[in-house]
């Protein structure tokens, strides 16, 4: 285990290494990198200052561990748009991300779990097959395009529900939350279903075929012979037998939702770290986009090392010490 | 089944053919895919105007509703027209011919370099092996979305960058597949066969091993073409993908969005639509083409 865990962890490194040269190739060897990280309109004194802060009179060699070193330090650059550190703006806006990612997860658990017990217990009814079907289209259906039929039909036909920002929020501990107002919570819906629909559907699968799996086991069969009700045997016995792959796949998930956040938030102009990294790439804001770019990287190589490691402890028989 | 011995022994060819058509959704599908490649690649002979030319727009007929006229009656607007009075079944026609282009494009370059060096890694073994896998598996943690958002933040939009994007992102599920693929067939006694007649390995890898790797290939390539069409689209929406002088159907899409709120519609919805359509004939194809390659399936 032990083993493991360093040999994982040099790999996070390494990988965190290639992608900050990647970054750092990107943005200072290609072009000029006085251009890339100075505002057009930065004056003669605040030109110097970073050029000293990022050495930009030095070898480049030089440069890239000294990107590193600020980078470590947590100093990623200054936003040319808001002339803030550039990785405070998007912790700034971490908050309303993962408020969005955590409501995807409930919907796809709330609603996907449901539905695909309906399509497992009864797979030839006409709800089930239904089911089934607009399944697959969550599967194969560009996201940013149901985002705009469902600004298109909730928003603009029909006018339910708003399109666009978080509405009225409100402050727990400093950090802004939405799904504490109503009017929060009505602006909250459309972007989460959005970003919930491709889990919605994995859901719906997964839950399907372990629930007819399920059905054939030796210990439904006990249960029904020993009389208990329908209800009984489908709420606690089989749902418990599923719900482990369903827990792990979308642990896994999480990552993706948050990557996917991106267009989501695009699509409903919700201000979170999707939207702001959206809209620096536009404005050619670089201290943000490396700085997101880091974040992200590093955020993902969190979260795959938590899970290989969670799945060590969940399942024995998945052996770390001679991984692959 | 009777008339079946007696007659001549049916060619690989036309049993898949049998096969693949036996499924009434596969082969609308395939119609379907089939018309909208060629509605493509003729789109300068189908358009009724050539979207890009803007001698050819008129700004009077800006953002009219689909099934409108133009001011002097001499276009008839289909599907309506953009804010620069452009006929939008024009844009979508040659839009479409921009998606499927760029989607076809990276993934045969992203098979050919997957297929390479996956074969490398199961033929070869090893250090080669387990550096390739790993390599693989690493970009395989992340979600193609953000690697593409990485590469084409860094590099910046254009038709090349994209391609090149799409092909970083899907090389490695071929390359997967193949090195799978090639351990089993690696273990089988016509491999044996080959290398006892004494076959460079050149020869071996190329025409003994390459095409019995290819079925489970040709699945995921298919399949891969849909999600490389969507991401491109998705990349394009969000300003990353391609420069507003080549609009595929994403940006497309993009350009429409800031009128849906105001109730004109068909700007977005329209090339949306062709979106939609062209993935999913390509999924379907794909998913009757694993149907009927996939041995384990067969004659189900």
């Amino acid at each position: 285990m032990l083993i493991f865990l360093i040999r994982r962890l040099l790999q996070s490194v390494l990988v965190l290494l290639v992608m900050s040269l990647l970054v750092f190739a990107g943005v200072y060897a290609i072009g000029n990198p006085v251009d890339i990280l100075i505002s057009p309109d930065a004056n003669q004194a605040e030109r110097a200052r970073i050029v000293a802060a990022f050495g930009l009179d030095q070898p480049l060699w030089r440069q890239y561990l000294l990107f590193l070193q600020n980078a470590a330090g947590g100093n990623l650059g200054r936003s040319f748009a808001f002339s803030t550190p550039a990785l405070a703006l998007i912790l700034e806006r971490f908050p309303a991300t993962m408020e969005l990612a955590v409501a995807a997860m409930l919907l796809s658990v709330g609603l996907g779990i449901p539905l695909g017990l309906l399509a497992g217990l009864k797979p030839r009814s006409l709800a089930g097959k239904t089911i089934m079907t607009v399944s697959v289209l969550g599967f194969s259906l560009p996201t940013f395009w149901v985002g705009l039929m469902l600004i298109m039909v909730f928003a603009v036909k029909l006018g339910w529900l708003p399109s666009s920002g978080r509405g009225e929020t409100v402050d727990v501990f400093g950090v802004p939350l939405s799904f504490l107002t109503w009017d929060g919570l009505r602006h909250l819906l459309l972007p989460s279903l959005n970003l919930a629909l491709f889990n919605i559907a994995l859901v719906i699968r997964l839950t399907r075929a372990g629930a007819q799996e399920a059905l054939q086991q030796d210990y439904v069969r006990f249960a029904r012979a020993k009389g208990l009700s329908n209800g009984r045997i489908i709420g606690v016995h089989v749902l418990k037998n599923i719900l482990i792959p369903i827990v792990t796949v979308l642990a896994l998930q999480f990552g993706s939702l948050i990557a996917f956040a991106i267009v989501t938030e695009t699509v409903f102009a919700w201000p979170g770290m999707g939207k702001l990294i959206i809209d620096s790439i536009r404005v050619l804001d670089r201290p943000v986009i490396v700085a997101y770019l880091m974040l992200i990287v590093t955020l993902f190589i969190v979260i795959n090392l938590v899970v290989d490691v969670l799945y060590s402890l969940l399942d024995p028989r998945v052996r770390l010490g001679d991984s692959r | 089944m009777m008339t079946r011995m007696v007659r001549q022994p049916d060619t690989p060819l036309v049993r898949f053919a049998r096969a693949y058509f036996a499924s009434r959704i596969a082969a609308a599908a395939s119609a379907v895919l089939l018309l909208l490649i060629l509605a493509a690649l003729c789109a300068p002979l189908l358009a009724p105007q050539n979207p890009y030319d803007l001698m050819a727009l008129d700004i009077m007929d800006s953002r009219l509703a689909p099934g409108t006229r133009s001011g002097d009656g001499r276009m008839h607007y289909l599907m309506g027209t953009d804010e620069q009075g452009r006929d939008m079944l024009s844009a979508i026609l040659y839009g479409l011919r921009i998606s499927i282009a760029v989607g076809f494009a990276s993934t045969a370059v992203a098979l050919v370099i997957g297929l390479a060096l996956g074969l490398l890694a199961g033929y070869a073994g090893g250090r080669v092996d387990s550096l390739i896998m790993r390599v693989a598996d690493i970009q395989l943690s992340f979600p193609p979305i953000l690697i593409a958002l990485v590469l084409l933040a860094v590099s910046g939009p254009g038709v090349g960058k994209i391609i090149v994007a799409l092909i970083a992102v899907q090389w490695a599920y071929y390359a997967r597949t193949a090195r799978s693929a090639a351990l089993v067939e690696r273990g089988k006694e016509y491999m044996e066969a080959a290398a006892g007649l004494g076959l460079s390995p050149a020869r071996i890898v190329l025409r003994h091993l390459l095409p019995n790797c290819l079925p489970p290939l040709i699945v995921i390539a298919a399949l891969q073409v849909a999600s490389a069409i969507s991401l491109e689209a998705t990349l394009s929406f969000l300003g990353l993908g391609l420069p507003v002088t080549e609009p595929s159907l994403g940006l497309l899409i993009s350009n429409g969005f800031q009128y849906l709120l105001s109730g004109t519609y068909w700007i977005s919805f329209y090339p949306g639509l062709a979106l939609l359509l062209t993935v999913a004939a390509i999924n379907l194809v794909a998913d009757q083409l694993r149907d009927v390659l996939n041995p384990r399936l067969q004659g189900v």
